[in-house]
């Protein structure tokens, strides 16, 4: 195990055109990164740097307290989980579990191979099938093999490349938990490359969102969520995205498309002089002003729409608002859609309200919202003008204390199994340890 | 496609027996007229009345009348064949590899060319080749034959190898090198195993293509130094001139079968290929 260190690394391709460029990012040992951003953003070219498949164009990379810039993949002792698992098809489950063990000629003994490979399986539930060919294996059990190649041999880190990507919803959602669980258990530095934000918020310790091979932000999902540095990341992260409208300021109010509103404290000297702003509101901060109470209510703002589309998802339910937004925004507002992947079709608020809720199609309804969770950008280069550089630091150090604790209580229960286990197993210890 | 009911069973089986028979029988045929004796070929019926080794004896045996002309054109089909299909795998595996994995421009114009050559009728090109070939002093040699077949066999490799290169897996090769692999070993332990059977079974293609020509072989050889068997077969006389070579002939084609036959039944595995499901997702 160790921590990996990249120091404005820089990719160029043939052509000039930079995949990564300038990316700096501390992962410390034992912890799990992950690398997120939407298609083309120079995730995938990253993690395949640190692997060593691709070739650093400039910059260091260090892992542990080594440069390993020229490094051939195999002296970097990292294990990879291919997005096609890539399975070697002519060898048996436990052959393929086994392979990074018996290239290291001389080390392993054919019993500890087996103990090794066992142990794996044992993890990955893959005990009856490690007599099978990959070919007879569903997805999953496949997708399994390929984390089991992994963590057969004591590798500096883990490295998943969209690993999930291929499953089915269900599997992925388990395959997930079960991604989580193995790496609390064994404590390895993990990084893993997403393009999918439910992944990134529940599996990462700390989140690195990337956008044209550029770094955006890294910090831990709470913070990001709450503290977004810029327009792309306070819309990547979320499901559904967060909503912008144009914002006009007029003296001492906002007027968003739907409401006017009081400027909130301290907002003024953020603004600058700006007239025009975009305003960020997640979702999940509107509320049915019918279902609140008069207390709760008084707190916020209420504003009156006319609802569009409506999806009720038992759990909650979206409300899709359309609304024409400011000639000058709309430029900026669109590019940042197509960064996002999206398709740029219409602009709307998108609402998520409880599933109590009566609003339907096409119905008139009065909604609220707290005014001192918005967030206001600047409409030029989308700097988060509401960033508070100080909340996000502290939910980060909390997020890392929470996850020390949780870390040590995992090993402290393996550790615990480990002696249980040693009775009988023999050496299976050492692995837990 | 669920579990066949019996009477689908029947109709399949049914089918496949007359599919082996209509393939198989001149093959038999062939057989049971090599075992008959020069008297026997006229009696209309298709077993030998009287099974006699002498049409192998004629062609195999120390003192066969067809022993020398026979002997030496199977040394130079196999030879021949041997070389021209060697020099065709090596060539197309290395174009193929290219074709598959690399990115360069002219790869759709080499399988085109490949397959334009692969079309051309042989007939029109062997009156020109006869007279160029005898003008540099490559008629009836070994050189002279080995190169029309890799026209003919290098076509259908480099197609086959292509199409086969394109379904392997490479990321196993990076997998191999992230685990621990150096590129050389990751090559072979990852990367052979699964294209061992393409090039293998392009090789047999070869082989078969090489061993089977006649029109080449009949039109650049004019003695035993190159003649092959399919051409050599044409040169068989009678034991006396009022007698059929057409027992030695058999007996000639019989031979030259059997190594074709052991050939599919050793490496039939290697030719079924399907090794490569169940690498990646798919």
């Amino acid at each position: 195990m160790a921590s990996i260190t990249l120091t404005d690394i820089v990719k160029q391709y043939g052509d000039g055109y930079p995949a990564v460029n300038g990316v700096s990012l501390d992962i410390k040992d034992g912890e799990f990164v992950i690398l997120v951003g939407p298609s083309g953003c120079g995730k995938s070219t990253l993690l395949r740097m640190i692997v060593g498949l691709e070739d650093i164009t400039s910059g260091e990379l260090k892992i542990g307290d080594e440069v390993v810039n020229d490094r051939a993949p195999r002296d970097r002792h990292l294990a990879m989980v291919f997005q096609n698992y890539a399975l070697y098809p002519h060898l048996t489950v436990f052959e393929n579990i086994a392979f990074p063990l018996r290239l290291q000629k001389g080390r392993y003994t054919e019993e500890q191979i087996k103990d090794n490979v066992e142990f794996a399986a044992d993890t990955l539930e893959l005990r009856e099938h490690l007599d099978r060919k990959p070919a007879n294996l569903s997805g999953g059990q496949r997708q399994r093999v390929a984390m089991g190649r992994a963590i057969v041999r004591d590798a500096q880190a883990f490295l998943f490349d969209e690993p999930l990507s291929n499953l089915d919803a269900k599997l992925r959602g388990q395959m997930r938990t079960e991604i989580a669980r193995m790496q609390r258990r064994l404590g390895t530095t993990t990084v893993y490359v997403t393009h999918d934000q439910t992944e990134a918020m529940t599996l990462g310790d700390r989140v690195a969102v990337l956008r044209k091979g550029e770094l955006q932000q890294v910090a831990s999902p709470r913070a990001l969520y709450e503290q977004p540095v810029n327009l792309f990341v306070a819309g990547f992260i979320g499901s559904p995205p967060m909503n912008f409208m144009p914002g006009e300021v007029h003296g001492d109010t906002l007027r968003l498309p739907f409401a006017d509103l009081p400027m909130p404290d301290g907002l003024r000297e953020r603004l600058g002089g700006r007239e025009l702003v975009i305003v960020g509101l997640r979702p999940e901060h509107v509320e049915d002003a019918r279902v609140l109470d008069d207390h709760k209510r008084a707190a916020g703002t209420t504003f009156e729409a006319d609802v569009d589309v409506v999806e009720w998802l038992g759990s909650e339910l979206y409300a899709y608002i359309p609304f024409e937004t400011h000639a000058d925004v709309a430029a900026k507002l669109e590019e940042l859609d197509r960064d996002l992947d999206g398709e740029g079709m219409r602009t709307q608020v998108i609402v998520s309200l409880g599933s109590e809720s009566r609003v339907r199609d096409g119905s008139r309804a009065t909604l609220w919202f707290d005014p001192r969770r918005l967030l206001v950008f600047d409409p030029e280069s989308g700097e988060n003008l509401t960033y508070d550089e100080e909340a996000a630091r502290r939910i980060d150090s909390e997020t890392e204390e929470d996850r020390r604790a949780a870390l040590e209580r995992a090993q402290r229960d393996t550790a615990r199994a480990g002696e249980r286990e040693s009775v009988s197993a023999g050496d299976a210890r050492h692995r837990a340890g | 496609m669920g579990a066949l009911t019996a009477k689908q069973k029947w109709a399949w089986a049914a089918l496949t027996v007359a599919v082996l028979v209509y393939a198989l029988f001149p093959v038999i045929s062939i057989m049971a007229t090599s075992f008959k004796l020069p008297s026997d070929l006229n009696t209309g019926k298709f077993l030998p009345t009287t099974w006699t080794l002498t049409n192998y004896e004629q062609i195999l045996a120390p003192d066969g009348s067809a022993q020398e002309l026979f002997l030496s054109s199977l040394r130079n089909s196999v030879g021949i064949s041997l070389i021209a299909t060697a020099i065709s795998v090596v060539l197309s595996t290395l174009a193929a590899y290219a074709i598959a994995r690399l990115d360069f421009p002219g790869r759709k114009l080499v399988l085109t060319t490949a397959l334009a050559v692969s079309i051309f009728p042989v007939i029109s090109i062997v009156t020109p080749l006869f007279n160029l070939w005898r003008s540099i002093g490559l008629y009836d040699t070994w050189p002279g034959l080995v190169i029309p077949y890799l026209s003919l066999t290098l076509p259908i490799s480099i197609w086959t190898l292509t199409a086969f290169f394109r379904q392997i897996p490479w990321e196993l090769e990076q997998a191999a090198q992230v685990d621990g692999a150096t590129t050389w070993q990751a090559f072979r332990k990852a990367i052979v195993p699964l294209a061992a059977p393409g090039v293998f079974t392009t090789a047999l293609i070869a082989f078969f293509i090489a061993w089977n020509d006649f029109v080449y072989g009949i039109s650049l050889t004019s003695t035993e130094a190159a003649r092959p068997v399919p051409a050599a077969l044409a040169f068989f006389s009678g034991a006396s001139q009022f007698e059929d070579p057409t027992g030695a002939i058999s007996a000639a084609a019989v031979v030259v079968t059997i190594p074709v036959v052991v050939l599919v039944l050793l490496f039939q595995r290697q030719i079924v290929s399907g090794l490569t499901q169940g690498a990646v997702k798919g």
